[in-house]
């Protein structure tokens, strides 16, 4: 039996090693801190359709979608909290619903169900968006998970062996044949190493001399004290799907606005290539918060009691490096999947287990190929 | 006189004590129930990081008793669950 080591505890890490165990392998997940802790924490737990254009991503998203549905059955949604929230993506002018609506017909021709609806729809929707906004768009298959909560459980669904704590420092070759990893604790032999440390993937590369240009963006999310039952769906604010789209490296912001079990509101979602640095940028919140109540007037009277940041873990095309690195045989990275990595888990690790199985996978691996980034500038 | 009102009953208070250290003082132990079970709040880490002892002060929600500092006049008022009844649709 081939032995998988999976460097990332995260939602991506869990999933590659959920599908692997299912697949028969023998699977060890190693992380430098714990499960969790790094890009998958730093989210909000999308499991978005709605602001996918129509190619590869959009394939994977679809893919993923029915793959979280099946787990919810097998695990049970509520251990997941997964919630079929659906997606309100909403626009301020004429303009912006004009491309909105162009851009939902698009989608369904890919197989993208969603619904227009005009300012009294808006009101019925969800009673406490501003008045003023000039129209949106539903997508009832946009879900919501709670990230830490469905990766802890895929990991101990996985059976899994866990070294939290553990740091990789390289790989153990043998005539440039991956047999093992180097960590902080020894040697961990594997025939199979998967990188899937999200926003780090591009620092582990550069360990196992196979750089991938995954890059950090940061996000910040805005956390409400704890408020009745207000917003009922996912909302957001139709350039939101521009600024993930954008190459820009400066500071892009749009509003991303959900209720959550808790009842805390969680408010986002900006944009900025900073490197690693997480320390809290006061005119961000600002204008999140702004923005936030720009689109939820109820929420000017509301205190945040939270703020915490994340990195996205950005590609150059947009798209997530999945598959075998074509430099050192037994080496594939599962990362880069920028701010979709919760929703695009699933049907990453299902690819990865089907790769490393020699199965056919359920999508075109082509599109998310390492080779194609192989030595393009960060 | 330094007083202030809780729930229609003046609370005393020296200079520098806060809404809860105050409320402590009087004997009062808890004046918050929690959003799902009803329990009874007051004072648990009294810094300011638990979010335990919240309270109404003068209209405004999830004040921290512990770390308000009492004044005279405040109308200080005990909270059930999040405290934003009124913004429920």
């Amino acid at each position: 039996v081939a032995r998988v080591v999976i460097i990332g505890a995260g939602i991506v890490g869990a999933a590659c090693a959920y599908f692997c165990a299912r697949r028969g392998l023998t699977v060890t997940v190693l992380d430098r801190t714990a499960v969790a802790a790094g890009t998958t924490g730093g989210g909000e737990g999308n499991v978005l359709l709605s602001d996918k254009a129509p190619g590869p991503e959009l394939t994977m998203a679809l893919r993923s979608a029915r793959l979280w549905l099946e787990l919810a059955g097998s695990l049970g949604a509520d251990t997941l909290e997964l919630e079929h929230k659906g997606g309100l993506v909403v626009a301020a002018t004429a303009a912006a619903l004009a491309a909105l609506h162009a851009f939902a017909d698009e989608q369904r021709h890919a197989g993208i169900d969603s619904e227009r609806l005009d300012p009294a729809a808006l009101r019925t929707a969800e009673p406490h968006l501003a008045r003023d906004l000039a129209g949106g768009v539903f997508y009832p298959a946009d879900l919501q998970v709670q990230p830490m909560l469905a990766a802890a459980r895929l990991l101990a669904e996985s059976g899994a062996g866990l070294r939290l704590g553990c740091e990789a420092v390289g790989l153990r070759l043998d005539h440039e044949q991956v047999t093992g990893v180097r960590t902080s604790d020894g040697v961990i032999p594997a025939d199979y190493v998967v990188n899937a440390a999200g926003a780090w993937g591009s620092r582990l590369g550069e360990r196992f001399d196979a750089p991938v240009p995954v890059l950090p963006r940061r996000g910040f999310v805005l956390v409400t004290e704890p408020l009745p039952p207000l917003i009922r769906h996912k909302v957001y604010t139709a350039d939101y799907v521009a600024n993930v789209a954008s190459d820009d490296a400066a500071l892009q912001t749009s509003s991303v606005i959900e209720g959550t079990r808790a009842g805390t509101v969680l408010i986002g979602a900006s944009r900025e290539r900073v490197g690693f640095d997480k320390t809290t940028a006061i005119p961000v919140v600002r204008q999140l918060a702004a923005q936030a109540v720009r689109v939820f007037p109820v929420l000017a009277g509301v205190n945040l009691i939270r703020v915490y940041a994340g990195f996205r873990p950005y590609c150059p095309d947009h798209l997530p490096i999945v598959g075998p690195d074509p430099r050192v045989p037994g080496l594939l990275h599962a990362c880069g999947h920028e701010g979709a990595g919760i929703g695009l888990a699933p049907a990453t690790g299902e690819l990865i287990a089907a790769l490393i199985a020699g199965a056919e996978p359920s999508i075109d691996p082509a599109p998310f190929a390492p080779d194609r980034l192989v030595g393009a500038p960060l | 006189v330094t007083e202030f009102d809780f729930d229609g009953r003046s609370i005393r208070f020296t200079a520098g004590q806060s809404v809860g250290a105050a409320l402590l003082s009087a004997g009062v132990r808890s004046w918050r129930t929690t959003r799902r079970g009803g329990r009874p709040r007051g004072i648990f880490c009294g810094i300011g990081v638990c979010y335990d002892c919240l309270i109404i002060v003068d209209g405004v929600p999830n004040e921290r008793a512990c770390l308000r500092p009492a004044t005279a006049g405040l109308a200080v008022r005990s909270q059930t669950g999040t405290g934003h009844d009124d913004l429920a649709s």
